[in-house]
């Protein structure tokens, strides 16, 4: 299989097995704590939320048992950066999640591997065998006292939805992965009715590093609202895909440069979830603050349909949608069928706006996140490459 | 949910599901919020729609139900609330801190009609073609909102075939709207457990068991799945059409009973309030129908409580002088769907069901036997309607047992909501009817009869012959107008305990062949429960199962539907807690205005004894005719 | 099923409740242990595991359908799962699906007549970089091209 294609300077610096856990043995939570709100992390499954404020409630709350979990169930079409952690990195991720038990108060530790890893799982354990031989894992970790820890590693089944943190939580209960009413959040009500942190694979990989270098170090990376680095999973017409560590703030146009990507047309970034940037915006950043993403890169070059590509990705949300809820089980429907009239040509332009307008209901009136995202793809490509897919060389002509 | 004794965190840390504060005076008791720019004040922990309700503002629900738990999942409720980027589902939200709320912005309304458009795009069929046409709460919203079209298409094929399997509920999937109401109710209201959601995405649907029609999996047929249902995806097995056809056959003498349930709910239908009797109204409704009798079904169950309180008496005496092993606790039998029930989850406990027949399957086998000697019709020319709240009981005079008479006892079982539709094709305005009595040779029955209706009522009207039997006193002096309050209500189960001290009285002429005298129940102390809802059912048979405290009790009523026969599955849409509440009081109302109260003072009951079961209670013909047995069903499905 | 065959699955799922305790967090991880030995979860050992974690059957015949990779309905020795999003499909899936059907002479959703194999789409698999790609039973194949996966294929015959 092959290797992680550019390492940067965060991520993949550095580092020796069990040294954040080491260091754990001079500082305490709340050190770890600020050092974390210091670095300004954030959730790096794409919903940017500050990874120290989910900490500090988790560790703040009072109560006989808590979790940490880790989202292993990386499932967004275009993204491979979790796989690439565990295959090649899991002291990151583990010692991660050490650290973060150690500070929120959390004996037990739980990876959710999607049931499309399943072929890294006898790797994985057998590394959370030596961690435990090494007492990086078990009771009295590295000699402290009381500090006892230990992860365990679920499978998921085959379902996108289960990435969305609460369907992880209903999945890891035994239960379909239907998302949770929010509020309570997590924190406070998460798995077995626990308060409960639920990171990324990456966020938890990037933990080790901000305790081990400081948060002062980590800031140093990326822009002021999106600090670090991340791993982008860049694939389609390019060169070179793979996975690649970048800073935060990289321009689109760079990143297509770096991979190898000639006649682009497209990216489309974060996902199926994600947005759709036509030519005209690669001078964008990828960033929080501009445009976000899980890690997601997809290049399409000049050859490509952009309606089969919509197509594709209203399939996979058809599909994978939990159904529980009325905008994501009927809305991801009724959006695949529009463009399914626009490939035969049997519509009406009134009608394409009719859906676009049912997507941004579907943008707010979701339950979760699948819903709330979902339409994002359609709304972007129909707009961006309107002049392709209505009117381009065997494009659509409406009514 | 955190265990209280772990919440010491600070408020702001603390789990955000929060129990309502008892007292609200107390500081952070309450919360200020705007709703639509207008300042209030809620308690903690109360949800938007009901923070919404409490200030006059209606919000359209459709998975929401008052007696199930939040599902949040057909957002139809959504609101707005200032900075958050998006709408908030109102029946799942809880408010804990302050915040300004609009419900009708236009991203509100956007939103609200678009979850319509695409409701209505996938629920197959034409309004004007529907049972629930102009009851339907899908309908209504569409109406409200004024989406009058289909905006995203309309299915016109049905994706789904109906099932028709079962006697009871027939599932027409193709209609659903996936509000899962059903599947809470089955799930966690009722802990039967035959309907989930199955598959994901766009083939997401309520399902059965490997997908089995409803006649072959563990359905209780109690109907409270339909009872809830918006639409008209779950409805009840209707045999009008077959009433009609045996009213217009002259050759035909078609009969129907009424229980007491349907009569105080039925003026529902006719847009009444909760809780009018509409008993007399009804009688000459029914003739005026076409019916060529109208019986009381409350005549076979003061004759339910001679049986099956004699069968009591019996039992205890095997167990206590004879000294032989008896199943004890009794348990009720008129009601299927807990019978059904008893049969699947714990078949191991049928010998301790009471033989007797439910109140409708005794009428059956006495009106093909008894009324058709006295009157001279041929049984096979009788049919035999029941008029129930209940849709388990289509499925009982189904059951292949109930052929006692030679004949099937009851042709057809009709809910309230059937009846209700028949009698306004027929043109008739219920309300307006005047008022008539019931047919002769059963004439009237006894308020204890009557109140078998209502949760608890089986038990009191028992427990009014028993003590009368037993003591020789009168239940006035023991109970205020034989009103025996701890056995009403909705709590999920009620105890009592009856303590019979040192003095019996005779034993009555109707019980002289069975037992000698009393002095054996003399310092004895009987126990009695009480369950309604089969999830209630269900917490006292685990006990009993363990050994607890229900385990020693020696008569246990049991009704599958919440509320009783009043909240039962044939019964008018919608049943809510409140309804329930005023039907309740509507049959206690009439029983109390009634002269006759207790089953042994029917004179009817004690004539019948006299001319026609002449063996007295539990005797030969009675087991012949008015007793039955049950099967060890279990819960594995081949 | 035989009552021997009866028996034997009801060992099969009590040793498992051993293993993962009775509570209902511990449904998928039973289900994928019965899936993983038997290539679906038949219908009595839905009810045994219902039975044994004190849930209806329902319930475990609800979660299964919800799970992609949970079957109740018999699937071949090799369940076959080629990925069908964008990046694998840009890089060549549809001449990979074709010959895999030619070869085995199914469709996808179908297995083979001498149950070694069942076809099917997967989403996303996670190889977007190195598509097209499938899943094997619990290995993965990637960069595949039309000879390559009948290679691959012969191998499991």
């Amino acid at each position: 299989m092959e290797k992680t294609k550019r390492k940067g300077a965060v991520i993949f610096s550095k580092y020796s097995r069990g040294e954040g856990i080491k260091r754990l043995l001079s500082i305490s939570r709340e050190e770890v704590l600020f050092e974390l709100r210091d670095s300004k992390l954030k959730g790096r499954g794409g919903a940017g939320f500050p990874t120290a404020t989910k900490w500090n409630i988790v560790a703040a709350a009072i109560s006989s048992q808590k979790y940490i979990i880790c989202n292993a169930d990386e499932g967004e079409p275009g993204t491979f950066k979790d796989r690439v952690l565990l295959l090649e990195y899991p002291e990151l991720v583990f010692d991660g999640m050490v650290i973060a038990g150690y500070t929120i108060g959390a004996k037990h530790g739980i990876v959710y591997l999607r049931g499309e890893y399943e072929y890294i799982l006898q790797s994985l354990e057998d590394y959370l065998a030596k961690m435990r031989n090494d007492n990086l894992l078990g009771k009295n970790i590295l000699g402290k006292e009381g500090f006892d820890f230990d992860i365990s590693i679920r499978l998921g089944s085959g379902a996108y939805v289960c990435g969305e943190e609460t369907a992880l939580i209903e999945s890891l209960e035994g239960n379909r992965g239907e998302a949770r009413n929010r509020p309570p959040y997590p924190v406070n009500t998460g798995y077995m009715g626990k308060p409960t942190v639920v990171n990324n694979v990456e966020t938890l990989a990037s933990v080790p590093h901000i305790i081990v270098k400081g948060g002062e170090w980590f800031k140093k990376y990326g822009t002021d609202r999106s600090t670090g680095s991340k791993l982008f999973s860049v694939s389609g017409d390019c060169g070179r895909p793979g996975v690649y560590e970048l800073p935060w703030g990289t321009k689109i146009s760079e990143l297509l440069d770096l991979v190898g990507a000639r006649n682009t047309k497209a990216v489309q970034v974060g996902g199926a979830s994600g947005t759709c940037i036509p030519k005209s915006q690669f001078d964008r950043t990828l960033a929080y603050e501009d445009a976000a993403t899980g890690g997601s890169i997809m290049i399409f070059n000049e050859s490509r349909n952009m309606l089969h590509v919509l197509k594709n990705f209203m399939e996979f949300f058809v599909e994978e949608s939990c159904g529980q809820c009325t905008p994501c089980r009927i809305g991801n429907t009724k959006l695949l069928e529009g463009v399914e009239m626009i490939e035969k040509g049997e519509f009406t332009f009134n009608y394409i706006n009719q859906l676009k307008e049912l997507g941004r209901t579907m943008q707010v009136a979701s339950k979760c996140g699948l819903g709330q995202s979902s339409p994002n793809s359609f709304i972007s490509i129909l707009e961006n490459f309107k002049e392709e897919i209505f009117n381009g060389n065997g494009g659509a002509h409406g009514k | 949910m955190e265990s209280k004794g772990d919440l010491r965190a600070p408020v702001s840390q603390t789990p955000l599901i929060v129990e309502k504060p008892k007292d609200t005076s107390a500081i952070g008791g309450m919360v200020s919020i705007e709703i639509n720019e207008k300042k209030v004040a809620v308690p903690l922990g109360t949800t938007i729609l009901e923070a919404c309700k409490m200030n006059g503002i209606s919000i359209p629900t459709l998975c929401h139900h008052d007696d199930l738990c939040v599902a949040g999942v057909c957002r139809i409720c959504v609101v707005e609330v200032e900075g958050m980027r998006t709408l908030q589902a109102s029946c799942a939200y809880p408010i804990t801190n302050p915040m300004k709320i609009k419900t009708s912005s236009p991203m509100v309304r956007r939103a609200r009609r678009h979850i319509i458009d695409l409701l209505l795009s996938e629920h197959y069929g034409e309004c004007y073609s529907c049972f629930r046409n102009g009851k339907c709460e899908l309908q209504n919203l569409a109406k409200e909102y004024g989406v009058d079209s289909y905006t995203f298409g309309h299915v016109e094929k049905p994706k789904y075939e109906v099932d028709k399997s079962s006697y009871s509920v027939v599932r027409d999937m193709s209609k659903c709207v996936l509000c899962k109401r059903c599947v809470r109710t089955c799930i966690d209201l009722q802990e039967v457990g035959v309907l989930e959601a199955v598959d994901r995405g766009d083939n997401t649907h309520i399902g059965t068991f490997l997908e089995k029609p409803l006649a072959d999996v563990i359905c209780i047929n109690c109907g409270q799945c339909i009872n809830r249902c918006p639409t008209a995806a779950l409805r009840a097995n209707d045999p009008s059409d077959e009433i009609w056809a045996a009213i217009d056959d002259p050759t035909k003498h078609v009969i129907i009973q009424t229980a007491p349930s349907p009569r105080a709910a039925i003026g529902e239908e006719f847009g009444l309030g909760a809780g009018h009797s509409m008993t007399r109204e009804l009688n000459t409704a029914l003739k005026r129908i076409g019916f060529d009798k109208v019986f009381d079904t409350n005549f076979t169950a003061d004759l339910t409580i001679i049986e099956e309180g004699t069968e009591l008496i019996l039992r205890l005496y095997k167990a206590l002088v004879k000294k032989e092993s008896v199943a004890l606790p009794q348990f009720t039998s008129c009601s299927p769907g807990w019978v059904k029930f008893l049969e699947h989850y714990y078949p191991e406990y049928i010998d301790n069901l009471s033989s007797a027949k439910s109140p409708q399957q005794m009428f059956g086998a006495l009106i093909k036997t008894f009324y058709a000697q006295r009157a001279g019709i041929d049984p096979a020319n009788i049919v035999s309607v029941a008029l129930m709240p209940c849709s388990a009981k289509k499925f009982e005079c189904n059951r292949p047992e109930m052929h006692d008479s030679g004949y099937k006892d009851v042709d057809y079982g009709l809910t309230t909501r059937e009846m209700a539709r028949m009698i306004k094709e027929a043109g008739i305005n219920l309300p307006e009817m005047p008022k008539s009595n019931f047919d002769n040779p059963f004439g009237e029955a006894s308020g204890a009869g009557l109140i078998f209706g209502a949760t608890g009522g089986v038990m009191e009207a028992a427990i009014r012959s028993v003590v009368e039997f037993v003591l020789g006193k009168k239940t006035e002096d023991i109970f205020e107008k034989a009103n025996i309050i701890p056995l009403r209500g909705f709590e999920g189960i009620k105890y009592m305990e009856i303590p019979i001290g040192d003095k019996v009285g005779p034993v009555p002429e109707l019980l002289k062949h069975l037992v000698p005298n009393w002095d054996w129940l003399k310092g004895a102390v009987l126990k009695i429960a009480v369950a309604h809802g089969t999830a209630n059912a269900k917490k006292i048979m685990d006990d009993i199962k363990a050994g607890g405290k229900f385990s020693e009790c020696h008569f246990i009523e049991f009704m599958a539907c919440p509320g009783g026969c009043l909240g039962g599955g044939g019964q008018p849409i919608p049943t809510t807690p409140e309804i329930r509440k005023k039907r309740a009081e509507a049959i206690y109302a009439e029983d109390e205005s009634l002269e006759l109260r207790k089953s042994h003072d029917n004179p009817h009951v004690v004539q019948i004894y006299q001319e026609f079961l002449t063996e007295g209670p539990c005797g030969h013909l009675s087991h012949e005719l008015l007793h039955t047995h049950y099967l060890k069903r279990g819960r594995y499905i081949a | 099923m035989l009552v021997t065959e009866k028996n034997a699955m009801t060992e099969e799922i009590e040793q498992l409740v051993e293993k993962y305790g009775s509570k209902r967090s511990s449904l998928l991880s039973i289900l994928q242990d019965i899936q993983r030995k038997h290539k679906y979860i038949p219908d009595f050992a839905q009810q045994e595991v219902a039975r044994l974690l004190d849930i209806h059957p329902v319930e475990v015949f609800s979660v299964i359908s919800f799970y992609a990779f949970l079957n109740t309905k018999p699937k071949g020795k090799n369940i076959i799962r080629l990925c069908q999003t964008i990046s694998c499909d840009m890089q060549g899936k549809s001449a990979v699906a074709k010959s895999i059907e030619r070869e085995l002479g199914i469709k996808f959703g179908e297995t083979s007549k001498d149950n070694k194999f069942t076809l099917e789409y997967a989403n996303c698999v996670g190889m977007c970089d190195q598509g097209p790609a499938m899943i094997i039973n619990e290995r993965v194949y990637y960069k595949l091209t039309p000879e390559k996966a009948i290679e691959i294929l012969n191998g499991l015959k």
